[in-house]
């Protein structure tokens, strides 16, 4: 860390989200991509929590990941699970299809 | 120097495979170039002092997330996207929304400044990285890890409730039911007369129709 210092991590991280922001755009695929996009941003999330507790010699930040990563972990099962009963209902999961709320 | 020279190496891979977790046409490759920006999220992990976290990032995420996409990317039998363009169409409200949230972090990057009042946990001298992380979560953060442990067990019990099918065909016991059984509603009880076999009008005809052969 003393090496690399605090910049690199940030612009990293930066660019995990904006990936993951536009995922979730550029995706029609279907909705198990958009739940990738969600776990990179999580991911740039972590990154930055890191960044900064190594920066500061500061142990909160690597605990308050911990806590991150059980959020992201319920948030892909639930997830998960709604995919699949969309799928058992619409016999798709193409974002362009499930347009029943016709958001 | 090397260090510098693994992050970056690391960092060009992370960032590469996130571009294909958004852009692959296949969703099997897409968890799989997943599964590579974990792994490489977990190198940097390392690099910056958090070894423990990155032992968690790769069993977790790698070991258990990463595993349930690829199980649900099977089960669900999608395939690759038929319709080959259409996020063409998307591109100009993606790049924008990109472009200015970019803005906004790297703005954010050039103005961020501590609060005076924060006060750090160093890590002790002579600890290892796990060691002083357990010293802080199970003391400061106890509540706190007792709630994301309620956390998951929400999360295990609405996946269940929400994926559980109900088999209506499966021959499981209702002891209530059993209980509750009464002999008046089961056992009936019917007057039949000594010596007079029960008289069904096809029966007879059919006991009558083997007799002439049998006399020849």
């Amino acid at each position: 860390m003393t090496h690399i210092g605090l910049f690199p991590y940030l612009l990293v991280a930066a660019l995990l989200l904006v990936l993951g922001v536009a995922g979730i755009f550029l995706n029609r695929k279907n909705l198990i991509v958009i739940l990738m996009s969600i776990e990179l941003i999580l991911l740039a999330a972590n990154l930055n929590l890191v960044a900064f507790a190594a920066q500061r010699g500061d142990l909160v930040g690597q605990v308050f990941v911990m806590f991150t990563l059980t959020v992201a972990a319920a948030e892909a099962a639930i997830g998960l699970a709604i995919v699949v009963i969309t799928y058992r209902a619409r016999g798709t999961i193409a974002v362009e299809d499930v347009n029943l709320l016709k958001g | 120097m090397i260090a510098a020279l693994l992050f970056w190496l690391f960092a060009a891979v992370l960032v590469g495979s996130a571009v294909m977790v958004v852009t692959a046409r296949n969703p099997m490759h897409g968890v799989l170039f997943l599964i590579l920006a974990f792994f490489n999220a977990a190198a940097l992990f390392v690099l910056a002092g958090a070894e423990f976290l990155a032992m968690v990032l790769v069993i977790v995420y790698v070991g258990a997330v990463a595993v349930l996409f690829l199980f649900v990317v099977m089960m669900l039998d999608i395939g690759a996207a038929r319709r080959k363009g259409g996020w063409q169409a998307y591109l100009p409200a993606g790049l924008a929304v990109g472009a200015v949230l970019f803005a906004e972090v790297l703005f954010s990057l050039a103005g961020w400044k501590l609060m005076p009042a924060a006060v750090a946990v160093p890590q002790p001298a002579g600890l290892s990285n796990t060691a002083a992380l357990a010293g802080v979560l199970y003391t400061r953060y106890l509540l706190l890890f007792q709630a994301s442990g309620l956390v998951l067990l929400v999360a295990m019990i609405g996946a269940i409730v929400l994926t559980l099918r109900e088999h209506t065909r499966s021959r499981h016991q209702s002891i209530p039911r059993q209980l509750a059984r009464d002999h008046r509603e089961t056992v009936v009880l019917l007057d039949v007369p000594l010596r007079e076999a029960p008289v069904v009008p096809g029966e007879a005809k059919k006991q009558a129709a083997p007799a002439p052969g049998g006399a020849e």
